[in-house]
Formats: structure tokens, sequence, C-alpha cells
């Protein structure tokens, strides 16, 4: 039996530097790759590091471990957020980040189950992944694991696909409680703002109205992810939706909560009030490393 | 030749293909409590009735949502589970093709597509629910194997061969009553297609509710002159070609057979093996890319130019 690889605890501070590491490795990888999204990937670094490094059951030398929880990425499109975490997590070597999106990488372009073990499902077309989560929910249910938990990590424009609000309602009718459901609440969509493109407030009344408990949270705080994770274990009556409002872009100044940067990668899109696209990366990277200048003797080099 | 056990044309049954399937689930849950059914609200029209009934905790009712089905069927049998998701071949495939491809053929999860209404043997429900384009859209996936059952028979030991098998599978069934043919004892292996009536002036190579036609044609032409060999190809994919290109050696003509669209289905397949590999005179039957309408099964096979004159007469056209 693996040993469970959370028993080592870290404090928020480190789970915030490892958060502030994965945003490095993501602006790093996306520069390398040339394509890819930015936006959603640095804004989920936060929830993803509270996910592989404190809240879930799982071990990175043993992918397949039996006992592990699952997550469940349904936006597949923010893969970066995903490999950059597994790779700090140990699931395989962080040189191999640069590979992202390159022929024969086993980091597709979205992730493929097949392709990289550690991977629980395959995804990219939106609104498929709390379905999955909702089938191995009834599975484990049909094989009395009750001790094992599932999270789903949607994006908030995911939720215009209609497949979302089947699962949603099966869910609920099954009361699938070990499903923890965290929306990637950014306000961003490629065409725009969600609420420009396809309104979804009242957001919480349309979770609550079809049988979920319902937590609003700040998506950037690690403490706060593993505080409503908690209590999303603890409440049995309802499956639970964590509304997690996030920055998109966060961490980077020139990003944050333009939706512009929701598609492109650094160092190649030409957007108003960025540096010029050579410059991008390194100025990313700066801001990121010393924390906002935050961390005042930076002299690392890129 | 092996002996297929099938019946003489005078012992045939009828039976819908989907009360095999009903029965073949039965014995695959009895056989594999790894098995499970799920169904968008038509549990007693495609025959889940049955299961659902012996295994209720091992059946989920999704309501009508077939995107939901085969999504949540992926997650079931990431679980270890042997989902068999069962709706009309309109809707699934139909509605959820790119679910199918993605959380379950891409995915490489062992997910058994069930199409029930498929075909012109849908008759009075019309265009909308004769599903003719199932067979084409499933073939072009990768890693999905394709079956269309020739009778009820059939249908129950290709269910029970599905939840044996590593792959995601689809399976197609029809509505209306077709003949029974074969028995307990005919042969039924994934994969495979099996000489129903040897021959040697030319080859149909049929599957589904289009089998018996083909017997029926050949029998016919038999006392016209014309020795036809009929192969019955329950699998489309994978396409069994050492049985198809072993006749075709012999006949050097070939006629496909198939109530379904012309356009990419088994016509289409046996074509392309025969275009590498032993090019010969081919005509393929089908629904000639047009869509279905109301009316019995015999109306509309007969509109459709699938009866078993019209067969006759293709025959004679490449017999010459």
């Amino acid at each position: 039996m693996p040993t469970n690889y959370n028993e080592k605890t870290r404090s928020i501070e480190d789970l915030e530097l490892m958060a502030n590491t994965i945003r490095q490795d993501i602006v790093k990888m996306l520069e390398k790759a040339g394509s890819g999204h930015s936006a959603g990937p640095l804004g989920l670094a936060d929830i993803l590091t509270a996910l592989y490094f404190d809240i879930m059951q799982h071990d990175p030398k043993h992918p397949e471990w039996d006992e592990r929880d699952l997550f469940v990425l349904s936006n597949g499109h923010c893969a970066p957020v995903l490999y950059a975490a597994m790779a700090n997590a140990g699931y395989f070597d962080k040189k191999e980040l640069s590979t992202l999106r390159q022929f024969k990488s086993r980091l597709q372009g979205h992730p493929e189950r097949k392709s990289l073990p550690g991977i629980e499902n395959t995804s990219g077309p939106l609104g498929s992944g709390l379905s999955q989560a909702a089938g191995m929910a009834l599975a484990m249910n049909m094989n009395n694991e009750s001790h094992r938990w599932i999270y789903c990590v949607t994006g908030d424009g995911e939720l215009n696909e209609g497949n979302i609000w089947e699962a949603v309602m099966l869910i609920a009718k099954y009361n699938l409680h070990q499903i923890t459901t965290i929306v990637d609440r950014n306000n961003i969509q490629i065409d725009g703002t969600t609420e420009h493109v396809m309104p979804l407030e009242d957001l919480r009344a349309k979770w609550e109205a079809f049988g979920w408990h319902v937590i609003e949270i700040d998506g950037n705080d690690v403490e706060a992810v593993i505080d409503a994770c908690a209590m999303a274990r603890a409440i049995v009556e309802k499956p639970v939706c964590i509304i997690a409002h996030t920055i998109p872009g966060k961490g980077v100044d020139y990003m944050e909560y333009d939706y512009h940067w929701h598609g492109m990668p650094v160092g190649l899109a030409d957007v108003a009030g960025a540096p010029p696209v050579d410059e991008q990366a390194k100025v990313a990277l700066k801001e990121l490393r010393t924390m906002r200048g935050k961390i005042k003797n930076e002299h690392g080099h890129d | 030749m092996t002996d297929l056990h099938l019946l003489d044309h005078k012992d045939w049954g009828s039976e819908p293909t989907r009360k095999g399937f009903g029965r073949g689930l039965v014995q695959a849950g009895e056989e594999n409590e790894q098995v499970v059914a799920l169904c968008a609200d038509l549990t007693g029209s495609v025959q889940i009735e049955p299961f659902a009934k012996k295994f209720p905790e091992r059946f989920v009712e999704v309501g009508i949502a077939e995107q939901n089905m085969v999504t949540v069927a992926s997650g079931m049998a990431h679980q270890g589970k042997i989902p068999f998701t069962a709706s009309y071949a309109a809707f699934s495939p139909g509605r959820n093709w790119e679910q199918i491809k993605t959380t379950v053929a891409l995915n490489d999860q062992p997910v058994k597509i069930i199409g029930a209404h498929a075909g012109l043997y849908t008759g009075p429900d019309g265009a909308t629910h004769q599903m003719l384009e199932d067979v084409s859209l499933m073939r072009t996936m990768p890693n999905m194997v394709v079956i269309v059952p020739g009778d009820s028979v059939e249908a129950e030991k290709a269910t029970r061969a599905m939840a044996k098998d590593k792959r995601p599978n689809y399976l197609r069934l029809a509505r209306d009553k077709s003949p029974v043919m074969t028995t307990a004892e005919t042969p039924f292996e994934i994969g495979k297609a099996y000489v129903f009536s040897p021959g040697k002036d030319v080859t149909i190579v049929a599957n589904g509710t289009m089998t018996s036609i083909a017997l029926q044609a050949a029998d016919a032409l038999f006392h016209d002159g014309i020795d036809v060999e009929v192969i019955h190809c329950p699998t489309v994919k994978p396409l069994d070609n050492a049985t198809i290109l072993t006749s075709v050696k012999k006949t050097r003509k070939v006629i496909t057979l198939e109530e379904a669209q012309i356009n990419g289905g088994l016509g289409s397949a046996v074509c392309e093996l025969l275009a590498e590999h032993d090019p010969v005179p081919v005509i393929r039957m089908g629904v000639k890319d047009q869509y279905g309408q109301t009316g019995t099964p015999e109306e509309l096979i007969d509109h459709y130019g699938l009866s078993k004159k019209h067969v006759m007469t293709k025959v004679h056209e490449i017999a010459g």
C-alpha cells in the first residue's frame, strides 16, 4: 500500500510559494509551446496547489493507487496548470514540462488519460467532466467505497454547456455528495466576459435551485480553498458546489482580468497594455518571482 | 464447412433484435457483477427493463439526457464497471457522438453503446427516428467496435460477447420484428463474418435485418441458375477481411446489402477492402443518401429498393 502523499503537511506560506512556482512553470511552458491558454491556468494555480499538495489523498509514485481521491479537470484547456501541479507533486520530472504541445509529448494540448499516468479523464470539449465524476461516484457507491472523494474543476464559461446541467441534476438525484465541484468563476471566456457572452448570474441561485449546497470563496486564497473543501466533505445531505472567484491571469499584472488572454500564450499576443511580445515572459516571470516586488533582493535569472 | 446450425427458412422465427439484447444483458449481468446499465427514459422500449428489475442496484436512470448517459458511463468504467448505455440510435450516438469520441473511445473506456430503433424497421416513427447514419458515424471512430446483429438470437450472443470485450463497442438494434435465422448453437464472435449460404457465382455481404433478405434472394436465384454466396457480416468494424477476400477470390462479383446510409457503412467498408486488395465489380445496396419516412418496414424496404426482388435484380445485373 503506498503511503499517503499528503501526510507531509505544508504551511499555508509553503503552499503559496508552491502556487507561485506553478505560475512560473505555466508562463515558461506557454512561452516555449507558442500556443495554449494563459488566463485560466494562472487563475487556477492556488486551487490546484490546494488540491494536489494538501486536500487530496494520492500518491504521485503510484498514480493507479486504488484508494486515491480523484481529480477531474472538466475544462481541459487549463491543462498547463494541471501538468505543472502534477510535475511539482512528483508525477514526472519537471523537465518534461517544456515539451507541452510538442510532437510526441505526453503533455498533449488537452489532457489525455492514455497519454500520461495520473490523468483521470480525457477532456477538452467542454461540459463532460462533471458527468464523468458522477459516473465515478456511482461506481464507488456500488463498490461500497465511502472514503474516497472526487474533486471536479469546471470553468464558468463551460457552464454554457447543457451537458453540465444534465450532470448537475443527476448528481443531486443520487446525492453523490462525495463529489465537490469547484467552479472557476473568473468571469471570462474566449469571446469576452461571461455576462456578455451568455449571462450566468444568479449563478449561486441556479446551483441551489438544482439541489446543491453552494459555498463562495476567494479562489486565489489557498487557505480558503482548503477550508471550503473540508466543509464540503462534512456536508452529506447535498452535493457541494464551491464557486471560487478567481482572477484570470492572476499574478501577472498585464494579464489580470483581461479576457484577451483566455486563449493566448505569453510571448505571442500583441494585447493592448501588455509589454512587447518578446518581453512578455520576462516581465511576467520577474513579477511572479519577486511576488510583485514584495521580495526586494531579487537577482535571479530566467 | 462448419455447421452453423441455421434454421431452414420454413422454420424461421420472428422477433425484434432488441429482445435478444434484453435477454443477453441479463445473462451478462449474471455472468459478471461489474456489468451495469444506464438508460435515458426508454427502459422498456430498448429492453433494459429485465436487467433493471433483476439488478436495480446496478441500474442508473439518467433521464432524457443522452450526452450525460455516455459520459456518466465513462466515469463508471473508470472505476471498473462495464456499462451498457441504451437509447434510440437517433439520440445515442446521434446526439452524443462527441461525448462518445472524447470520453469513451479516445479515453479508452469499455463503454457499450446500444443504439435501438435504428434503420427502416423503426417504421411509422418516421425520418427523425429512423437512424440511418449510425454505422457510418461509429465506423469512423478509432478504437470503436461496430456490431449489427442479424437477428435477436445473435443480438443476445453479441451482448454477452461485448461484456467480455475490453474495447468500446456499438451495437445496432431494430424496433420491429425481423426473421430469426440462427439458433443457440450458431457461432458468434466479434470480428467474424460467416458464410450463411455457400455459392460460387456472386458474393452478397449483408448484415442486420438484410441478411434474411439476402438468404431469401439467394434461394430464389438458385432456381434461376445463379449460385449466390451469402456472407453474414455482423461486425462492420473490425471487418473480417479474410472471409470476404476468400469468397471474392472465387466469385469475382460482390453485392453489399445494408439497411443504413450507403455512404460510409458496410458497403463502404467492403469497397475499401476490395479496392486495396482485390478490385472486383461491386454493387452497393442501402439507403441512397436520403432520409426515411413514415411507413411499415415492408413498405419502406420496398420503397428504398432493398427488398428480395430488388436484390435479385441486382444479382442478375452483376452476374451478367
